[in-house]
């Protein structure tokens, strides 16, 4: 069987799945913060996958895989200061101590 | 491209790619997680090579490869003070995220296999070229936000870091 865009896509959906269950299951902010990015490449690899194999005359998917790029770089930056800000206030980056929110 | 070698390549990329984003899921100490999702982020930029996503993959290595893997290792040293051998720890409730995850992978991958995707098998062109055309006529106003964005993004995370107190 050759590879085409099923192969890509299935590889998509299994890097999106190891994000989704490390978002779920990890207590560290910075290992939240990486099952993130993890599920943002799996979104662009299904963009540009469906680029190449279904409208390859046009360049849309890459476009939007540009935006999805400088969305998550803009992310990571923000996401990283807000637990380096948190840290210094509470000595930790564990999601279950962060309740202030919490009556 | 002959589709041995395709096939051969895809195959040992995505293995790469899987098997270090399994890594940075399942290992306990988080500077190995940091580390092997760098390695991920090649392996996905070598996947867009495959797709003909030349530009692409160069972006692909200069701000995951580069600016976010290293912005991540910072950002696990500088927070991380004690033992690193257990510095990434699961949740109470990760089996339950496991079963969500699973299920979602099954779901996704049903739809993908039943649908009938319109594949078309033309020839792509040498992608830089219309990408700049489209990025600086269609989708100019987009592209502009985007530099706003990373301008806003670049002030606020050196006000969060610097601390609201010195600011």
């Amino acid at each position: 069987m050759t590879v085409g865009l099923t192969h890509f896509l299935i590889l998509g959906t299994i890097l999106f799945s190891l994000g989704l269950y490390t978002v779920f299951a990890k207590r560290s902010a910075i290992a939240i913060l990486m099952g993130i990015e993890l599920m943002l490449n799996a979104v662009n690899v299904n963009l540009i996958a469906f680029n190449r194999y279904v409208a390859p005359e046009s360049h849309i998917g890459q476009i939007f895989s540009v935006f999805v790029i400088v969305v998550a770089a803009a992310e990571v930056a923000v996401g990283l200061a807000l637990v380096i800000s948190i840290y210094r206030d509470r000595i930790s980056t564990n999601v279950d101590d962060l309740d202030w929110l919490k009556w | 491209m002959n589709d041995m070698v395709f096939a051969t390549a895809f195959y040992i990329l995505a293995g790469i790619t899987i098997l270090s984003a399994v890594g940075v899921v399942f290992l306990k100490n988080i500077v190995h997680s940091a580390f092997l999702l760098a390695l991920a982020f090649f392996g996905v930029a070598g996947i867009y090579v495959l797709l003909n996503a030349e530009f692409l993959a160069a972006v692909q290595l200069l701000v995951y490869g580069g600016a976010i893997a290293v912005l991540i290792a910072f950002g696990v040293m500088l927070i991380q003070r004690r033992d690193m051998s257990s510095s990434n720890p699961d949740a109470a409730w990760s089996p339950l995220g496991l079963g969500m995850a699973v299920m979602a992978m099954v779901v996704f991958i049903a739809a993908i296999v039943l649908t009938q995707f319109p594949v078309t098998n033309v020839a792509p062109e040498f992608s830089v070229e219309g990408l700049a055309r489209l990025l600086l006529t269609d989708y100019v106003v987009a592209f502009e936000a985007a530099a706003v964005l990373l301008l806003a993004a670049m002030v606020g995370a050196i006000i969060l870091a610097k601390g609201a107190k010195e600011a």
